[in-house]
């Protein structure tokens, strides 16, 4: 066992809070991101309609209602209500709206790849503070565990300051491939209040384990489980995004004015669940591992490898939830929105078994260090 | 299934084949299903069936599911803590009993619970195998025959070979098979279209066997810990250092068999504590006197007549021995008191122990003295390996380490009612036949023990020393017949999740044809079945190596279809 090193954890305490200050800056810089996109774009539009240009419209160029309506192509046409009729026909479909050169559909930017065509200065440097922050917060994670001599998971406080930084670096990975920052203010957002959560409410000073913690399937377990989370956090966020975009492309449809110009950032509906449904997959995956890791360490530790513990309920009801989100995807009639409203659901339960269950119901696990 | 629900959505590609007979045969049943029958009880059976094998019930059930295990959270439950359920009937007797008529104290062994599960497993049942039977089938059939207009599929392209190359609309094809076979697909190339000749292609049949795996997995998961619960067996021991433990029914202190156990399971193996040792922290201030290790030495014997060997048990390391696993679940302090009765005999002699009530091993003591002349005696008070008394008068415990022990009892003589044969807690002292002899509102007060001091009774009735201290551990055995396997469909079930969901099942086409100007007109389409967001990759990568082949631009005709087709190509119309 190794020692316990008081300096490395205030060291680490430090380093959270200027993570946390460096995020605060970020954040303000994605929402200011949002404000002014949504503003230039619309005035693109506007441009766009007056100078009558719709058949040149190009991926780059946002296209409104009225010009794909009147888009020469019967292609571009179908796929405009393709996308309006919703993923009825996604099964059929899937990849069809990647390929090629797509057309933005209805007030749209960007398109399945998330591609957007304009410079976002905001956003750049929103994304510049955020990796700056998560440097720093890594920073921190890493001092807390030499501090305690282990992972750094040990209790609420460790698994909230570890999970934040997760969330962040799995965005940023995401990042890599897709361009999601119009997530920015949501992850960056959700991070600060897990920091600030976690140094107001679960402060902790740096300290062993108890004996029942002591396993290298703390390390395997609770890693997965908080990577799946990281996952599911984002895929949270593109469904409510999802049905946000899909109800305003049917008002917008339907002729009705475009009250949330801030969502022409955010690609369509359709684009939105598919990304979603695939890290959903890979985040559903994450969980069946936690579950069955965490039966493998109930075994090790109580004995029996279900017991239906308060948290092992939870865990349970989640991996159950996202199972039913799978097969919503194949079943008629439920994709598209109640899709999306299983995936949020199944998040809540996630919110749900890591604070209300970790904090107020007594069960096996409840030594997290409260 | 998903199969019977797809079919009806794919009404935009009507042209595009459909697998096998398997699929025709789910349409007409959800034709059949979608009416409700008047057709007497073989059908009604049958539209029940089919209900309940659908995806949508699937999917129903599955949330249903995921509901109905919530309340197994919010109330305790009897298998765990049967204790706390009868409290909590008590604290609540405005519904504390129409929840128990409900069955929520006994969640997951209710009966809508279990009605639940039972026919979200018949649902998947009527779901795998004929899905299997089918795909079974598709494996063993040729790629679906070629549809009419390629250039209705989700991803479609065409190449044109120049007239110069040589290559005649049947080597094209040709090369396309051959391209095609060498990454991964099975292909059927077919001359019967006279100068269009065409080939079908497919492969990711593993998705679907991913699919059935791992739902058949499930299914074994299940059974495996049905099976755990039939034959398994698990118990409780308190073992102080010193004591051995011999696995027989009497050497548990409780012990709760599977339905089919049987006693002749029980392999007579040993287990002796020799030494435990607990580890406190004094490094870091917060968590000063919290416990970071603990450690068994144990002596085992396989069976009574077999070799002892050396063991070590520790929290998260069971030994297993005799086909059972052995946990260590607490441990505590047990005092080593002499009790001498009115006769000046030792009635009792020997370790008592203790049981933790609160922090830093603030622990209850009970010592029942049946033996002791001419009454009976017993003791019932508190055991403080730290002992501090606040101004008050109240005494806690500072730490959990053996600094200040003391022990701090009330006295008792009279009938302690173990005579009559019926059962009693060890660790609770029924006074109501009892006369008290010291207690604090008493005269003679309570009796205060330190290691090494002996306390003279009143009256006569005997006296009580305080030897010293040993420790003792709480261990659980299990056994569990069917973890191993449950551990095997588990992993099963893993390994065919992730097949089913990262391997693609697509099709592919080509048709071929040669332009009255001697050029070789070449179109393919691809098709997935379910989702797979790398088809337009497929698709692309296929271009690169047929033009590759073929030493043509990759550009050569437009890469996405475009309304107006090559002059001459093999199907000039693009559908509008
Ligand atoms: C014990 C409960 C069940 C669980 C936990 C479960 C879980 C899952 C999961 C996670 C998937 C997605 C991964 C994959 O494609 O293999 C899936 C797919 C599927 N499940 Fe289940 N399932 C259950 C019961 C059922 C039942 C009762 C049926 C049939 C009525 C069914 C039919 C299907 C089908 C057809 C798919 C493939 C969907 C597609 O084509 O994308 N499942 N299931």
């Amino acid at each position: 066992m190794f020692p316990i090193n008081e300096t490395m954890g205030q060291y680490s305490e430090l380093f959270m809070l200027l993570a946390a200050g460096t995020y605060t800056v970020a954040f303000i810089a994605f929402a200011w991101d949002l404000a002014r996109s949504s503003k230039t774009l619309k005035s693109v539009d506007l441009k766009a309609a007056a100078a009558g240009t719709t058949a040149a419209a190009s991926a780059k160029v946002p296209v409104t209602a009225g010009a794909s309506a009147a888009a020469a192509t019967a292609r571009t046409a179908g796929s405009g209500e393709d996308r309006l009729s919703g993923p009825a026909d996604r099964a059929e479909r899937p990849s069809s709206y990647a390929s090629g050169t797509a057309n933005g559909g209805v007030g749209q930017t960007a398109d399945d790849s998330m591609r957007y065509g304009e410079r976002r200065a905001p956003a750049r440097v929103a994304v510049a503070l955020t990796v700056l922050g998560a440097a720093i917060h890594a920073a921190a994670v890493l001092t807390r565990a030499v501090g305690a001599g282990r992972v750094p998971w040990g209790n609420m406080y460790e698994f909230l300051t570890t999970g934040a930084f997760v969330a962040v670096a799995v965005f940023l990975v995401v990042l890599v491939r897709r361009d999601l920052r119009f997530l920015g203010t949501f992850v960056v957002g959700l991070v600060i209040i897990m920091l600030v959560a976690a140094s107001v409410a679960f402060w902790t000073p740096v300290g062993h384990l108890v004996p029942a913690l002591q396993s290298y399937w703390l390390i395997i377990h609770v890693s997965i489980a908080v990577l799946s989370s990281a996952l599911f956090t984002l895929t949270f966020a593109m469904s409510a995004l999802q049905l946000v975009q899909s109800h305003r492309q049917k008002t917008i449809a339907a002729g009705g004015a475009d009250k949330l110009g801030f969502m022409r950032l955010v690609p369509s509906a359709l684009s939105l669940e598919n990304l979603s449904y695939r890290i959903n997959a890979i985040a559903f995956i994450g969980w069946t591992f936690t579950l069955m890791f965490g039966a493998i360490w109930a075994e090790k530790a109580w004995g029996r490898f279900w017991g239906w513990d308060t948290k092992e309920v939870w865990t349970f009801v989640i991996w159950v939830v996202y199972a039913g989100y799978l097969h919503a995807r194949a079943t008629r009639g439920w994709t598209g929105t109640r899709a999306a409203w299983l995936s949020i659901v199944g998040y809540l339960c996630v919110v749900f078994n890591f604070t209300i269950v970790n904090q107020f119901f007594n069960g096996l696990h409840s030594y997290s260090g409260l | 299934m998903s199969e019977r629900v797809k079919s009806t959505e794919k009404s935009p590609a009507e042209d595009v084949p459909q697998p096998g007979p398997a699929k025709k045969g789910a349409v007409k049943a959800a034709k059949a299903g979608a009416a409700v029958p008047s057709l007497g009880v073989v059908g009604m059976l049958r539209w029940a069936w089919t209900q309940l094998t659908s995806m949508r019930t699937a999917l129903f059930l599955l949330l249903l599911l995921a509901v109905a295990a919530v309340p197994g959270s919010l109330f305790p439950q009897r298998p765990a803590n049967p204790s706390v359920v009868t409290q909590y009937i008590k604290d609540h007797p405005d519904y504390g009993q129409l929840l128990d008529s409900l069955q929520l104290y006994d969640v997951y062994s209710s009966a809508w619970f279990s009605a639940i599960y039972i026919l979200l497993f018949i649902s998947l049942i009527g779901c795998v195998v004929p899905r299997a039977i089918a795909h079974y089938k598709a494996m063993r059939s040729q790629p679906p025959r070629t549809p009419k207009r390629l250039s209705r599929l989700p991803e479609y392209g065409t190449l044109v070979v120049p007239a110069d190359a040589g290559i005649p609309a049947s080597d094209a094809i040709e090369d396309a098979a051959a391209l095609l076979k060498k990454r991964g697909y099975r292909v059927e190339v077919r001359h019967d279209d006279g100068a269009r000749p065409t080939l079908g292609a497919e492969r990711g049949f593993l998705k679907e066997v991913g699919n059935l795996v791992f739902h058949t997995s499930l299914i074994g998961v299940l059974v495996s810990v049905a099976v755990g619960g039939l034959f398994g067996y698990s118990g409780q021991r308190i073992l102080v250092e010193g004591d051995t433990f011999v696995n027989t029914l009497v050497g548990y202190d409780q012990f709760n068999p599977g339905t089919n156990f049987q006693s002749s399971q029980l392999q007579p193996y040993s287990i002796q504590l020799d030494k435990f040792q607990a580890t406190f922290d004094r490094e870091s201030q917060g968590k000063f006197g919290q416990p970071i290790d603990f450690t068994a030495d144990v002596t085992t014997k396989e069976n009574p007549g077999a070799p002892a060997k050396k063991e070590v048990l520790k929290v998260n390391d069971p030994v297993t021995l005799g086909g059972t696993s052995i946990y260590l679940t607490g441990n505590g302090y047990a005092p080593v008191v002499t009790v001498r009765d009115g006769n000046g005999n030792v009635a009792m002699q020997g370790p008592v122990v203790a049981k933790l009530q609160g922090e830093n091993y603030y622990s209850s003591v009970v010592i029942k003295v049946p033996d002791a002349k001419p009454d009976q005696l017993g003791f019932a008070g508190f055991f403080l390996p730290t002992a501090f008394v606040t101004e008050q008068g109240i005494s806690f415990s500072g730490d959990p380490d053996l600094i200040n022990p003391q022990l701090s009892l009330n006295s008792y003589y009279g009938d302690l009612g173990l005579d009559k044969g019926s059962p009693q807690n060890v660790f609770e002292l029924d006074v109501k036949n009892l006369k008290e002899l010291n207690a604090r509102s008493l005269k003679a007060g309570g009796i205060t023990l330190a290691p090494g001091n002996t306390y003279t009774l009143p009256e006569g009735k005997g006296s009580i020393t305080f030897e010293g201290v040993k420790k003792y551990v709480g261990v659980d055995i299990h056994h569990n017949p069917g973890q191993l396997s449950a551990l095997i469909f588990a992993l099963l079930a893993v390994a065919g999740l992730i097949v089913s969901l990262y391997v693609n099942r697509r099709r592919v086409w080509v048709r071929t044809g040669t332009h009255e100007d001697g050029r070789t007109m070449v179109e393919y389409g691809l098709l997935a079945r379910g989702e797979d967001h790398r088809l337009a990759g497929e698709a692309a990568t296929l271009r690169g190596l047929l033009a590759q082949k073929w030493n043509l631009d990759a550009d050569n005709t437009d890469t996405a279809p475009s309304n107006s087709s090559p002059a001459g190509s093999p199907e000039p119309k693009k559908d509008q």
